[in-house]
């Protein structure tokens, strides 16, 4: 089956929860997502799967929340303004730690904002997004073909972190036909003894809750969803270096941005300037520790975003004072070309701007 | 004979037994449990026709009947 | 040797409830454990609790039990039964959330005709929260929130949730019961057990409603609530089976 084919970034999506062993999709249709949406709509019902068409992104995370305790592998999607509206279900499922995969396809916002490309959604994917100390596992893809890998290894460090889990991508990348290939795997089957799916021949009733009333028993909880986050942070960082073993200015970039950064430290490298970049792949946990070994032998990073600057409050806290951290960001759907990148670069290199 | 028995830990007494024999033969006790609720008790199993009434008013499940 | 004729039932976990002396939770989670005992499914029935006073459903009952964000219990309740069809799932939820926040969410379970099984207790208060108004207060009801007495010029009129989700095609039973005497009581456990029927049938939605006392955030004695729910909210929200298959197969 490893033959190249070619999709839409949402549809692959789709095909790779499919491939995954997902068979239950809880959604509801908002743009620039909804081919994916219509995608589970469309294949669900061929493979023994449930497709539902939910009232509201509300109902369909707490279904989400339902399907998920019982053991299933289940995703949802959505873009920002539905994002916002899961945030409630999504604590939920970070308290009961239920395993999940939740598919941003981030827009221009606040509020209604618009529809195109954005990456303003960082620090809520990040950060938590809905109430308390939890984190969400954040995956960043750049192509068709990792928002494929990428979904598929979405749903399997849900199952071995009972943890909800982020692909985090863009308007761009959901619409973007490029070729791709399904690569042989196994689906890992994980035991899922705590799951509420009714007693059978078990004595003991199993509780899907995120309750817990006694400030010692919930502190306790706090600890170990904490112990949990650490191993995720010492195991899953992902991330990818260009030319940065001689890199006087280290690029960062995620998601469709590092496309265009790619193309921008080309033409810097053209030019003889030594420009380099990190790509995170995976935004939280964050490779802190790259960027901060990168900082001991690079003189500047520049952070370029589709926002008013979020993640470049990661980078400047992984290279911790070391060297000067710059920001570009376009917001609202606009999206830098490399040229405008370039001239950040140059400006950074203290040269005249390029005409 | 039925006859209620009751377990007087976790009577709350709310007195919606009592109420609601027909045979009137349940009161509130003058002692008090643990948690510092006056009880319920049966004044007289004698007369007791096991209806189950009271077993079924009560909300916090502290009657059973036996036969 | 007595023999005993009656006891808890097995779907009930032997731990005391939190609820208050009198409030009638108890008494409602004893016949929906009873109903399930009785159909045989306790090993396969998967309960949804909800947020308010019987948020800790979850401790008394025998079987896996979900515990729901505020009104998202059917959602939840969905999500279960959509990937365990043959399981018995059904939520538990007060009247401020099932008839405020989770309006949207109950419909839409009645819309689909989600075969699941909703007991949803209307005491015409927020218990949990120390006693605010519900959107089933009473007119000139007092609580915390309508100290003068509901207004209906300010808050509209109490809202009869089991008249609404009888318009819905995919809601096949709804009952409206109380269990302040035995006789109602019988009643009750009949409609419950009616509602788990339904769902068994793969008919659809099914409901029951349950008037219920508040005595603590009422201001009344367990006995002086009761005689409360006769004379108010009795004649407001009457008792009796509002839509079952056999009324609409006429």
């Amino acid at each position: 089956m490893s033959e190249k084919i070619i999709m839409k970034g949402n549809e692959a999506i789709g095909e790779a929860a499919i491939v995954a062993g997902c068979r239950h999709y809880f959604g509801y249709p908002i743009t620039p997502q909804t081919e994916l949406t219509e995608y589970m709509a469309k294949k669900l019902p061929l493979v023994n799967g449930v497709f539902l068409q939910a009232e509201s992104e509300v109902a369909a995370i707490n279904m989400v929340y339902g399907a998920a305790g019982t053991g299933a592998r289940v995703m949802t999607s959505s873009s920002s303004p539905g994002i916002s509206l899961k945030q409630e279900g999504i604590s939920y499922i970070a308290g009961a730690e239920l395993p999940c995969v939740i598919v941003n396809m981030m827009r221009g916002g606040p509020g209604l904002g618009s529809i195109q490309p954005s990456q303003a959604d960082y620090f809520q994917a990040t950060k938590g997004g809905g109430h308390g100390d939890y984190r969400n596992i954040v995956l960043a893809p750049n192509s068709v073909q990792e928002l494929v890998d990428f979904t598929i290894l979405a749903f399997d460090l849900a199952d071995q972190y009972r943890n909800p889990v982020f692909v985090l991508g863009d308007g761009a990348l959901g619409q973007m036909m490029e070729p791709l290939e399904f690569k042989p795997l196994e689906v890992k089957s994980v035991e899922k003894p705590w799951a509420a799916n009714g007693l059978g021949t078990r004595k003991t009733p199993n509780v899907i809750n995120s309750l817990y009333l006694k400030p010692e028993q919930l502190e306790a909880h706090n600890v170990k969803l904490q112990k949990k986050y650490q191993l995720i942070t010492e195991n899953e960082i992902r991330w990818e270096e260009q030319n940065t073993q001689d890199a006087d200015l280290v690029i960062v970039a995620y998601g469709i941005t590092s496309r265009i950064a790619t193309s921008a430290m080309q033409m810097a490298r053209a030019d003889g300037l030594k420009v380099g970049m990190l790509r995170p792949q995976t935004l939280w946990p964050f490779p802190c520790e790259p960027l901060n070994n990168l900082a001991d032998k690079a003189s500047a990073f520049l952070t370029v975003e589709l926002s008013a600057g979020q993640m470049v409050e990661d980078v400047k806290l992984s290279v911790n004072g070391k060297k000067p951290v710059y920001f570009y960001g376009r917001t609202g759907g606009m999206i830098p070309n490399p040229k405008e990148i370039y001239q950040e670069i140059k400006k950074i290199y203290g040269m005249k701007e390029a005409k | 004979m039925p006859k209620p028995v009751f377990n007087q830990e976790r009577c709350k007494g709310c007195e919606l037994c009592n109420h609601a024999c027909p045979k009137k033969i349940l009161a509130m006790s003058a002692n008090f449990n643990s948690k510092g609720y006056r009880v319920a008790y049966c004044t007289d199993e004698s007369k007791c026709i096991g209806c189950m009434i009271c077993a079924k008013t009560c909300p916090d499940c502290v009657i059973e009947i036996y036969k | 040797m007595m023999e005993k004729i009656f006891g808890r039932p097995e779907s009930l976990l032997d731990v005391p409830f939190h609820y208050c002396p009198g409030c009638h939770h108890g008494i409602i989670h004893r016949l929906v454990a009873e109903v399930i005992d009785e159909l045989k499914v306790r090993t396969s029935t998967i309960g949804v609790a909800p947020v308010g006073c019987s948020v800790l459903a979850y401790e008394y009952f025998n079987f896996d039990v979900y515990e729901a964000a505020h009104g998202r219990a059917p959602a939840v309740a969905t999500g279960v039964k959509r990937v365990l069809p043959d399981t018995t799932v059904f939520t538990y939820q007060g009247d401020g959330d099932l008839a405020a926040i989770g309006c949207a969410e109950i419909m839409h379970a009645a819309i689909r005709g989600e075969k699941i099984t909703t007991i949803f207790v209307n005491n015409a208060i927020y218990g949990m929260t120390g006693g605010q108004m519900a959107p089933t207060t009473l007119i000139e009801q007092v609580t915390q929130t309508s100290p003068y007495g509901r207004n209906q010029d300010i808050v509209g009129m109490p809202v009869k949730m089991s008249e609404v989700l009888a318009t819905i095609d995919g809601a096949k039973f709804i009952a409206r019961v109380a269990v302040n005497n035995p006789a109602n009581m019988a009643k009750a456990k009949a409609a419950i057990k009616k509602a788990f029927e339904i769902q068994h049938q793969g008919l659809g939605f099914a409901m029951v409603e349950v008037l219920s006392t508040c005595p603590t955030n009422w201001a009344m004695t367990p006995v002086q609530a009761t005689k409360w729910l006769e004379e108010n909210m009795i004649p407001y929200y009457p008792l009796g089976i509002i839509k079952s298959p056999e009324e609409v197969a006429k």
